[in-house]
């Protein structure tokens, strides 16, 4: 049913925890089916002066497909400017994973989103 | 490579291989159509009237009035539509008939039940359970009204276990008919009771009755229907003279045969009840022992033997299925993110548990090739599973989190 960077995924997240003083936290839940996502920033100044994701780290209530997508949306963040975190699609995050059943796509787009509302709560302060 | 672990006997039963080399010949040599009235065709048919004998006699009711279908599916459909869309009772009743079924029924009673509703047909009364998952009595008596002309309520619970009071409900209804003009027929979903408990549909006092051959280790595709001798019943399936004309369609021979020997299985396997019962405990007790905030779903008492629905707070049902899968152990879980449609477990709802209560639980269900070493493995493993996927999840709890936009229609939901 899932495949193999899935499991992988599910069986060894990757920046998974708690942050201690985070610049920005988003969390998000889906009430249909249950899974809750929240995603940890740390942000600082890259080399040319622009925002970027410094720390990045997530917890997830959720299914096999809710922990791979944050764990992996996690890594594709992790480094990156905040406008080249926010290009980041659903689509990007499946295709990272090889690929996800339909029904599941929907848990992709829930790491996006969880993944913006961490930087969108860091620039509210901002 | 891990020891493979089935405990997940309530979705589906392996055949069981005396069952099955009964069932072999009628794939070979006895391969003739039941109906045929040549040698081929009679040498099939005594094998059905065979089989119609031994669930009869398992049942305790007349050959007659035992049809075989294709499974349990088409049987609660055919008795809730039967009603549902019986032109000649609605005009002796001068109204719609009305339906009373369970929240906790199988999805096909609800649905079918659904659908006679939205005909326009009927009416229904979707009874609600308590906590611990069990209709009231006294609940059904109120729901009930001069044009109620069918109860219909499973036996076993096929996702919590619970055991309905069926022969209280039908002695109730009993007492009740006596005074009432329209008579209430009772039906009961006995699937998942059968290798359980008694089910004698004179003791349940049950007009019709269904059950499926895949749950007590006979083949899938059959199942059967108990009518009462005198009971209204609508066609479902036309075109034939199979099943006394109340079913047509060729006779699933090899099928039925299977069912009549699985059947005739089950009160000799009924003596090892107990130790099943001690397996079932067993799990339930390490769980409670080894995994804080871990809760049964529905009565401890009124439980069936083989099974534990657990909730596991802090995570998420599919995630402990896969988990377990890959150690090689099969259960599974009415969480919604397991289900194609992502909604969560009615059953789960109807006990009053909220959606993260429902995306919690996991089911399992023990069955007839079930040992203690497996439940030993099951309790070494399940602890640190639950323990790393609520390392996964840190404290998440979801306390005012407003998500509450409808799904986009892109996302195969």
């Amino acid at each position: 049913m899932y495949s193999q960077k899935v499991i992988e995924h599910f069986q060894k997240p990757h920046n998974l925890g708690k942050m201690k003083d985070p610049d920005g936290v988003g969390e998000v839940g889906n009430p249909v089916c249950g899974d809750l996502m929240k995603i940890y920033i740390k942000t600082a100044k890259g080399k040319k002066g622009e925002e970027i994701i410094k720390d990045i780290k997530f917890e997830t209530l959720g299914c096999v497909a809710a922990i791979a997508t944050s764990s992996m949306v996690t890594e594709m963040a992790k480094g990156k400017t905040f406008a080249e975190a926010q290009k980041i699609k659903f689509s990007d995050v499946e295709e990272s994973l090889g690929s996800l059943p339909p029904v599941k796509k929907h848990c992709a787009d829930l790491a996006v989103r969880a993944l913006r509302a961490a930087i969108a709560d860091y620039q509210k302060i901002e | 490579m891990f020891q493979k672990i089935y405990l997940d006997y309530a979705a589906t039963t392996p055949v069981d291989p005396e069952v099955f080399e009964v069932m072999r010949p009628y794939f070979f040599e006895e391969f003739g159509n039941p109906s045929s009235i040549h040698q081929f065709g009679q040498k099939a048919q005594e094998g059905v009237v065979k089989a119609r004998h031994q669930a009869a006699d398992f049942l305790n009711c007349q050959v007659n009035e035992l049809i075989f279908t294709s499974g349990a599916t088409e049987s609660n459909n055919s008795v809730i539509k039967s009603f549902g869309r019986n032109a000649e009772l609605a005009k002796s009743l001068g109204g719609k008939p009305h339906l009373i079924v369970s929240q906790v029924e199988h999805e096909c009673v609800l649905a079918s039940s659904q659908v006679v509703e939205k005909e326009g047909l009927a009416e229904v009364t979707y009874l609600p359970v308590n906590r611990e998952g069990l209709v009231e009595i006294e609940e059904l008596e109120e729901a009930i009204k001069p044009n109620t002309v069918l109860v219909s309520m499973m036996y076993v619970n096929n996702e919590i276990g619970t055991i309905q009071p069926i022969a209280e409900i039908g002695k109730f209804l009993a007492e009740l008919n006596k005074k009432r003009q329209q008579k209430i027929y009772f039906h009961s979903d006995v699937a998942q009771a059968i290798n359980y408990l008694d089910c004698d549909t004179k003791k349940l006092g049950v007009d019709f009755l269904t059950l499926s051959a895949h749950k007590i280790y006979g083949p899938k595709g059959v199942g059967a229907l108990f009518i009462r001798e005198g009971s209204p019943f609508l066609r479902f399936i036309d075109g034939g003279e199979q099943e006394f004309k109340r079913r047509a369609g060729t006779h699933n021979a090899p099928g039925i045969i299977g069912l009549g020997a699985a059947i005739n299985k089950v009160r000799s396997e009924k003596l090892k009840l107990k130790s099943l019962e001690g397996l079932r405990d067993k799990l339930i007790g390490g769980v409670s022992e080894k995994i804080s905030y871990a809760f049964l779903n529905g009565s401890r008492e009124q439980r069936v033997a083989n099974n534990a629905n657990f909730r596991f707070e802090g995570v998420e049902g599919e995630a402990v299925v896969m988990a377990l899968d890959l150690e090689g152990i099969a259960i599974s879980t009415g969480s919604a993110c397991a289900a194609r449609s992502l909604e969560p477990s009615h059953v789960l709802l109807a006990l009053g548990l909220n959606a993260l209560e429902t995306h919690s639980s996991v089911r399992f269900s023990l069955g007839r090739y079930t040992n203690g070493q497996e439940i030993d493995r099951v309790l070494d493993v399940l602890p640190k599973i639950i323990e790393r996927l609520r390392n996964i999840s840190g404290n998440i709890k979801g306390d005012g989190l407003v998500e509450r936009g409808k799904l986009p229609d892109d996302f195969g939901c």
